[in-house]
């Protein structure tokens, strides 16, 4: 009975808040429920018993992707006013292409629950064990079998954090401030910038 | 693995649906503003990390999961990438409308 409250709630909010998203006059707002939507369906992931994804959802996009969008959004300044002008222009065909997704994503989980279709039976190595902690589990496949996956994952990331440097990246103007000349910093030798004084007791040091 | 009572799969497969189906609306609706599309662009990501997620409790495979990782990790490349590209669009043109920014093919 719990289990239904807590899904039901998580989900009323989930849905709400990605309506208010997409609603919001203001990015900064759109971006706040967006958060709110991440976490309600953290809420919903770790009902089913998948905490890992659930704590990477929290990490990863409240923690990261979120506050990326809310940097970009509070730095531009644009007049947001204006970008609303072709709201209820589109509208309508928003609408329609809305209503006949979603007719037709409801009738696909029709027909499943109806039984007409038999997916596959999951594959009997990756059932995971009663008393191994989800995280345990995914770990022994993530790092086993799904290596060559995972090491994929973490070059697309490299790549991405090497595109976004090099996009805006600006490079700065000559003369601005004072710039690093390597040549002139290797052509320094010892003996250029220290002198060797072996000074008298109580007499000072004659630069 | 809980399985929450009398919560199916099916539950889990209508909010993803109507979470994505938002998404698609969003960029149609707000289709001047394009922090507002690559937001509804994560909506349907996660509606797809929470059908993932859904198949991979109740068909007990963990691998479902792990996809569901991978998902995430493309969505934050994304996210990182197109805010980005944001960035310099918006420097060097003062405005974000997205119906001038088929001037940027070469």
């Amino acid at each position: 009975m719990i289990q239904a409250i807590a899904f039901y709630f998580f989900a009323t909010i989930v849905v709400a808040s990605a309506v208010m998203v997409i609603m919001a006059r203001n990015p900064v707002h759109s971006v706040l429920w967006l958060i709110m939507t991440f976490f309600n369906a953290a809420g919903l992931m770790v009902l089913v018993g998948a905490e890992f994804i659930a704590m990477l959802l929290v990490i990863v996009y409240v923690g990261a992707v979120a506050v990326l969008f809310l940097f970009v959004v509070m730095m531009l300044d644009i007049d947001f006013a204006e970008m609303r002008a072709g709201f209820s222009r589109n509208a309508p065909l928003g609408l329609v292409i809305a209503a006949i997704l979603l007719a037709e994503l409801l009738l696909a989980v029709g027909a499943y629950n109806a039984g007409g279709i038999q997916l596959g039976t999951a594959d009997g190595s990756a059932v995971q064990a009663a008393d191994v902690s989800n995280i345990e589990a995914i770990g022994a496949l993530l790092y086993g079998r799904y290596i060559v996956l995972f090491e994929i994952a973490g070059l697309i990331l490299l790549v991405a954090m090497i595109g976004a440097i090099v996009l805006t990246f600006v490079p700065p103007k000559p003369g601005a401030r004072a710039r690093q000349d390597v040549s002139k910093q290797t052509r320094r030798r010892p003996e250029d910038a220290t002198v060797m004084k072996n000074p008298e007791t109580g007499q000072g040091v004659e630069l | 693995m809980i399985n929450p009572a009398g919560i199916g799969i099916e539950h889990y497969l209508t909010v993803g649906a109507i979470l994505f189906v938002l998404g698609v609306l969003g960029i149609f609706l707000n289709r001047k503003n394009v922090i507002v599309i690559l937001m509804a662009v994560e909506l349907i990501l996660l509606a797809v990390n929470i059908n993932l997620v859904a198949f991979s409790a109740f068909m007990q495979d963990l691998v479902g999961q792990i996809f569901a990782m991978l998902v995430l990790t493309v969505a934050a490349a994304e996210a990182a990438i197109g805010l980005a590209i944001l960035v310099i669009y918006f420097r060097g043109r003062g405005s974000i409308a997205v119906d001038d920014i088929n001037r940027m093919k070469g």
